[in-house]
């Protein structure tokens, strides 16, 4: 019994935060037409999102590269099909892998930071000083770090493929000694615009559902401490949920709008 | 009272889940005057004040704020009422990510009339409110590196540059030492001399309530139990009302 009245709460409860998350995104979209935009500090949370994860996604990039073709090249190999590993690599890592291994680490650095942040403001009363100076905080807290990661991520993402791609050259290069160009060459041989066009699209999606997750994890969060370690957690793990459901669903309108008309 | 009268409440009620924590409380306040509510912890104050601006959406009654109905108002209306009210919080409320001085220019720059002013009219503004407040020299100091008392006097300028006609302290004398508190309740009074403004302080500190008020109410348990001057008030031979004089 005791299990069944915690299912039907917490069913209850993930309704009740979708529903909010819905209302939170048309808020969003009211502020973002209707009221002056705070240019200033758009750029100061660019600045703070895209220096904050930088670091951490050059690092990641470069290792993704370098094991992923260390690890597929004997299988490869073995196929007979080692030229095409450059092509290979480079194309998983644009259009799948880069996208959403570095939207989750973004997530978890600054879908966190942004949850912690916004809470701590709420707990101790600054959203509210903000509000009853009519300063709308809406519009300068909210709307400016949503833009900011939407902006900011899939310049990120570019910045990590390149990385990767880097990566991948030298694990290539120590066990084959490729030389860079034709290693380019072979990269590029069958990457068309329609690759990298879903990654694209979805990465801003990325960017804006870990921006408004977060957002909306901070603003609204209860009182206490307590309320600002739980915002941070919740807004890793909503993002991180939203990451594989947006990425399933590019995939099949991908799938549909690409590769249709081709049969 | 031949005053104007600039905000009423009449009979607000709220609940929070199943728990009435607001139980039909009525009162008004008058220009120039400063109106002291006094209770214990949890008898529902902080509610009554967030429900003056709105903070707080309540479940029933009217509140008219210089002559605007806020419980029905719009957006712009409601905001036109709150940039004429300063709410000075009980941690003071700055912004972390702010300095002092750009704490005070935050609000300034978002308002329809102080926007308008030019920057080194911005900066005359903010030194002569950080003045007031004794906090001159802190104008470039970071909200974490203020001690409680100065957070609040910096929360005080930050209010005071809107010019408001009505300031809300909630609790202004809570968590400071006897000096600091002391120094706190003297500049509520310096601020009302200085500013002309009337205020509601909500407290549970007798000092603050006897420095400060020219009338009380006395709240318990979500209602309004008695009202007087602090004279009248320390007078009564109700029990509950005994209680805060002891």
């Amino acid at each position: 019994m005791a299990y069944k009245t915690h299912i039907q709460f917490s069913t209850r409860q993930f309704f009740h935060e979708v529903g909010g998350i819905a209302k939170f995104t048309g808020r969003f979209f009211k502020y973002i037409f209707r009221y002056r935009f705070e240019g200033r500090e758009f750029i100061n949370q660019c600045y703070k999102v895209g220096y904050q994860s930088l670091l951490l996604i050059g690092i990641t990039a470069l290792i993704l590269g370098l094991v992923l073709t260390i690890q597929i090249r004997p299988i490869v190999a073995g196929l007979g099909a080692e030229s095409w590993m450059p092509n290979l690599v480079f194309i998983s890592i644009v259009t799948e892998l880069g996208p959403v291994m570095f939207a989750l680490i973004f997530a978890g650095k600054v879908g966190s930071g942004i949850g912690a942040e916004l809470s701590s403001m709420r707990v101790s009363d600054q959203i509210d000083a903000m509000e009853v100076s009519a300063t709308k905080p809406f519009n300068f807290l909210v709307v400016s770090r949503v833009s900011a990661t939407t902006v900011m991520l899939p310049l990120l993402i570019f910045f990590g493929d390149f990385l990767a791609f880097m990566g991948s050259f030298i694990g290539l290069k120590a066990y084959t000694g490729i030389s860079f160009q034709l290693f380019y060459t072979r990269a590029f041989s069958e990457f068309f615009f329609r690759d990298i066009s879903p990654a694209t699209i979805k990465s801003i999606f990325f960017g804006f559902f870990i921006g408004l997750i977060s957002c909306y994890m901070g603003y609204n969060s209860g009182r206490g401490t307590e309320g600002v370690g739980k915002a941070a957690n919740a807004a890793v793990v909503a993002s991180s949920l939203v990451i594989f459901l947006l990425d399933l669903l590019a995939v099949q309108l991908a799938d549909l709008l690409i590769n249709f008309p081709r049969g | 009272m031949d005053k104007e009268r600039i905000l009423h409440i009449n009979n607000l009620h709220k609940s929070f889940d199943d728990k009435e924590v607001i139980k039909g409380i009525s009162l008004s306040l008058y220009s120039g005057e400063n109106l002291v509510v006094l209770g214990k912890s949890g008898a529902g104050k902080s509610v009554v004040m967030k429900c003056i601006v709105r903070l707080m959406d309540l479940d029933d009654g009217d509140i008219s704020v210089f002559g605007t109905d806020v419980v029905n108002c719009g957006e712009v209306e409601l905001n036109h009422v709150r940039n004429r009210i300063g709410y000075l919080f009980q941690e003071g409320a700055m912004y972390d990510s702010m300095t002092v001085s750009e704490n005070l220019l935050f609000p300034a720059k978002r308002n329809p009339k102080l926007r308008k002013l030019s920057d080194s009219e911005l900066e005359d503004m903010v030194s002569y409110n950080l003045e007031s407040v004794g906090l001159e020299d802190a104008r470039d100091l970071w909200p974490a590196e203020l001690s409680g008392g100065m957070k609040k006097r910096a929360g005080l300028a930050r209010t005071l540059m809107l010019s408001p006609e009505m300031i809300i302290y909630d609790e202004p004398t809570t968590g400071l030492d006897p000096f600091t508190g002391e120094s706190i309740l003297e500049l509520i009074m310096e601020v009302k001399e200085k500013y002309k403004t009337s205020s509601i302080i909500i407290t549970h500190d007798i000092k603050c309530a006897k420095r400060t008020s020219d009338r009380m109410l006395i709240m318990n348990d979500g209602k309004i139990i008695s009202e007087g001057t602090f004279n009248v008030l320390k007078a009564s031979k109700d029990e509950n009302v005994k209680l805060f004089f002891k």
